[in-house]
């Protein structure tokens, strides 16, 4: 089975059934990603197949068609994606364990709404859960974050 | 080796006396100095001029023993010690250390005493620092009771002057110049002409010299980075994806673990039968473990699967099975002898009257349910065990890992993880204990337990469940009389007896927290506290029993306070016996712009809690639409003291009411067979953004004593909904979670 993950080729072995979540931890070693729930309810696990946010923990792996996309591979330290810049200007984590997928899911969701209102924030927001409740600074580093993106 | 004895002798900080401007600890039995544990295993080169900083070639790290599980501990910590040391934020790391007794914690002693905060009596004090030498003897490495920036205040920013001025002292014994023309700053001594000296290049001398005890330290006018916004040292790498939890953990060989353990909560694991599950791919070994089995497998999902095939035969509950024979404890306990009496002033029973105001409160199990479920890591080998596990309670994990593993503590070596959230669970470390069992079946090779979101809510240990009965009059407009009741288990002696085996002798002071000591002045007041028997085992969750116990306080003067005809915020405002508590309430009054007219449908509430020594008072707003219930605003009014840093403190403020409401909204755990039925976040929702309001936090500067902010602003989240629930809609809430009986947006 072959898998594509932040512009890289790997060859695997792997049941075709394991969610693309553990195949990116356990066999791939990349970590970003995190397991939260299993079970598509906290989004902690977010990543982008072909640019689309999905839950890695209810993907099987054999049904992934597309080149996969982690927070590792959004941007890094030294280039970082407008969603992470924001996320740092608001300095949103507190424990950050749900911060992976939070970005993974506004970067996906700005792609595809470049003007979002605030209901359409909230909306598209709502998936994914935090524990810490850093909601008030996630709205306002999407907002950046959408104002950055359209060159505001 | 002859010079770091000479060090370990003068390992000083806790128990140095002539601190100007500092703490002069003195005249107890814990005046005998503690060993500095940072010179144990140093280089030639390296110094360690306190516990808390340590120089070598690469640069300065800082020792920030309290852990982080999100609140920003390691960052506060490491700015308390820049402050005075003179480094940059940026150009240091942070380092938990090892667990040992130099790092024991003052400030959460000043809570396990029976007086209130505001107490600062003679007695008050003594009694805090007796507990503080017993907790200093038993070297309690415990980061809780928000307690970091309180027990850190003094000793940390110490730390940073007397190494600073160690280095100034080297740096004048080098060069010839005098201590009083050299400056310093960014990490380096600086010569009157300009030259710098970096800090590491003064190391190996800085340990051979006396260090330099008498400092005097700064005046907040001066600090360069206390009370300014900062950039939290992990900010950076949790918005990239590259900070490591102890869940990414990854060690060379490692292998995956998973368990399942009893649901009926404690109870043992009668037999089991692996032979669907041993031959599933990737599974390596599967035996049993305490109340359960345990798989060892080459990746977690695996684990997972083969953990799911395992049919078992599952021993009996051991506490009462169903959630209604939990109420029945509750409610029973009311009739046994007090637990204790935290209040009791005036004559309360004559001033009842005939026809007191009665009501009964009910809060209900939680669980902490951190995002990242618990986990560890730990490798056998040699007689050596090492641990990598994100834990509040090092020394506790040590001595318990040691007596599974059969080795003396000192063997065990606990590497301090990042946590994904904690909220009190990882005060707990059954997944050390279970993981150290895998791990001796699997000697020479790391074993990294993961408990699945399953595993982790059904064997939490819980938010206790509680009942308060309370009773109150009116008259001339204002309470006259209060009497509170309330029972719930010991959270003491279910996670300290009983799972730490430390003794709790003695009345549990959390079963009536945030009752007995609030600031409040009322002729006749009362407060009594039963201990519950036989309940599920119960923990310290996010604020412990405040978080129950505002509800039950704060909605019962509400009660009281329609009753008496009066205004909600006055008539705290006026029972408010203490000067920094009433400017909070006064504050959240004027933020809010309380009184203002807010149109159809709408409604306000205020609550107040003191709890470790923060007062908060929050006001909430909210419009019952047709669809149900939507917060719209929450203000805060709070007092620490001084905000290190008004960045992460607003975050912590503004995390603190999500939890607070989330919880009341829609959160509760209940039982059923022994067991508890919630396994997932689809029937433990807390709250989503969408429904998450606006919430103004503003800090005030009053507080005599420097105190947390990781708890309390949780307690007044409810009361402050329920209030606010009763002005818009007529109903009265006594009872969590409120979407019982409301519905929310
Ligand atoms: S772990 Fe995938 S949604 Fe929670
Ligand atoms: S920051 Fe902790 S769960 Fe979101």
């Amino acid at each position: 089975m072959k898998l594509t993950v932040n512009g890289a080729d790997y060859a695997l072995d792997v049941e075709p059934e394991m969610p693309l979540l553990w195949v990116l931890r356990d066999e791939l070693g990349i970590t970003g990603p995190k397991y939260g729930c299993g079970i598509a309810q906290c989004g902690a696990c977010t990543v982008h197949i072909d640019g689309m946010a999905v839950r890695s923990c209810s993907v099987e792996v054999g049904a992934v068609d597309g080149e996969v996309t982690t927070i590792e591979g959004l941007g890094t330290r030294e280039s970082l994606h407008a969603v992470q810049a924001a996320w740092i200007e608001h300095q949103v984590a507190q424990c950050g364990y749900c911060q992976s997928g939070q970005i993974m899911a506004a970067a996906s969701f700005l792609e595809m709404n470049s003007e979002p209102t605030d209901e359409d924030i909230d909306a598209a927001m709502s998936a994914n859960l935090c524990r810490c409740g850093t909601y008030p600074r996630i709205r306002a580093a999407v907002k950046t974050a959408a104002a950055k993106l359209n060159g505001a | 080796m002859g010079r770091l004895k000479t060090i370990g002798r003068r390992a000083f900080l806790v128990g140095s006396t002539a601190v100007v401007g500092g703490v002069a600890f003195g005249f107890y039995l814990y005046k005998k100095p503690v060993e500095n544990p940072l010179l144990a295993d140093l280089g030639s080169d390296e110094a360690a001029l306190t516990p808390y900083v340590k120089i070598d070639a690469e640069g300065v790290t800082l020792i920030t023993p309290r852990a982080d599980k999100g609140q920003g501990a390691y960052s506060v910590q490491a700015a308390m010690i820049a402050e005075e040391l003179d480094v940059e934020l940026d150009r240091i790391r942070v380092d938990p250390g090892v667990p040992s007794p130099a790092y024991w914690n003052r400030a959460l002693a000043d809570e396990a005493v029976p007086f209130a905060a505001t107490d600062q009596g003679a007695m008050a004090t003594a009694a805090r620092g007796t507990v503080g030498a017993v907790m200093k003897i038993m070297g309690m490495q415990v980061t809780g009771g928000s307690s970091t920036v309180a027990d850190g205040f003094e000793k940390l920013r110490i730390a940073g002057a007397v190494a600073r001025e160690t280095l100034k002292a080297a740096a004048a014994q080098k060069t010839g110049v005098a201590v009083a023309s050299l400056r310093s700053q960014g990490g380096a001594v600086i010569l009157p002409d300009g030259t710098e000296i970096p800090y590491q290049e003064l190391a190996a001398d800085a340990s051979r010299i006396e260090p330099v005890t008498e400092v005097v330290l700064r005046q907040p006018e001066q600090w360069r980075l206390i009370g300014k916004p900062m950039l939290r040292v992990d900010t950076v790498a949790k918005s990239t994806g590259t900070l490591d939890y102890g869940i990414d953990a990854k060690l060379d060989g490692m292998v995956h673990a998973a368990v399942v353990l009893n649901p009926r909560q404690g109870g043992v694991l009668s037999g089991y039968d692996a032979s669907a599950a041993k031959d599933m791919r990737g599974v390596k070994k599967i035996v049993p473990v305490t109340g359960g089995v345990g798989v060892i497998a080459d990746n977690t999902w695996r684990a997972f699967q083969a953990a799911a095939a395992v049919e078992c035969d599952w021993g009996p509950a051991v506490f009462a099975p169903e959630m209604a024979d939990h109420w029945a404890e509750l409610e029973q306990a009311f009739d046994t002898d007090p637990d204790s009496r935290g209040r009791d002033e005036g004559d309360v029973e004559n001033t009842l009257g005939q026809t007191p105001l009665t009501s009964e409160y009910r809060a209900p199990y939680l669980a902490h349910a951190p995002l990242e479920p618990i986990n560890a890591v730990v490798l056998i080998k040699d007689g050596r065990v090492d641990v990598w596990t994100g834990t509040q309670v090092p020394r506790f994990t040590q001595n318990n890992v040691a007596a599974i593993a059969g080795v003396e503590p000192e063997q065990v070596h606990i590497h301090a993880q990042m946590m994904g959230g904690s909220f009190g669970h990882r005060l707990e470390d059954e997944v050390a204990r279970r993981c150290t069992e895998l791990a001796m079946e699997m000697k020479g090779v790391p074993v990294k337990l993961t408990f699945s979101r399953e595993q982790d809510f059904s064997h939490d240990y819980l938010r206790p469940a509680a009942i308060a009965r309370m009773r109150g009059a009116v008259e001339g407009g204002t309470v006259k009389a209060l009497d509170l009741a309330v029972s719930a288990p010991s959270v003491l002696t279910s996670q300290m007896a009983e799972r730490q085996g430390m003794p709790m002798p003695g009345p549990d002071s959390s079963i009536s927290q945030a009752l007995w000591d609030q600031p409040y002045g009322i002729e006749n007041y009362r407060v009594t506290a039963h201990r519950a028997q036989n309940m599920a085992p119960v923990s310290s969750w996010r604020s412990v029993g405040a978080s129950q116990n505002a509800f039950f306080h704060e909605g019962f003067l509400s009660e009281l306070i329609t009753a008496a005809g009066g205004d909600q915020l006055e008539q705290r405002i006026a029972l408010c016996t203490d000067d920094v508590s009433r400017r909070v309430l006064e504050t959240v009054g004027e933020m809010s712009d309380w009184g203002r007219e807010l149109g159809p449908d709408r409604g306000r509430g205020v609550a107040f809690c003191m709890s470790f020594g923060t007062p908060v008072a929050e006001v909430v707003e909210l419009t019952n639409t047709p669809d149900g219930i939507r917060i719209d605003n929450v203000f805060v009014a709070t007092d620490v003291g001084r905000v290190i840093d008004p960045v992460n403190f607003e975050n912590l403020v503004q995390g603190g009411v999500v939890f607070g409401l989330g919880h009341a909204m829609n959160c509760e755990i209940t039982i059923s067979d022994g067991g508890i039925e919630q396994t997932n976040f689809h029937e433990y929702e807390g709250m989503r953004l969408y429904q998450c309001p606006q919430i103004t936090v503003k800090a005030l500067e009053h507080n005599s004593r420097i105190r947390g902010i990781g708890e309390p602003p949780v307690p007044p989240a409810a009361p402050a909904l329920a209030s606010a629930i009763f002005d818009a809609t007529g109903v009265r809430l006594r009872e969590m979670p409120f979407n019982k009986f409301v519905d929310f947006l």
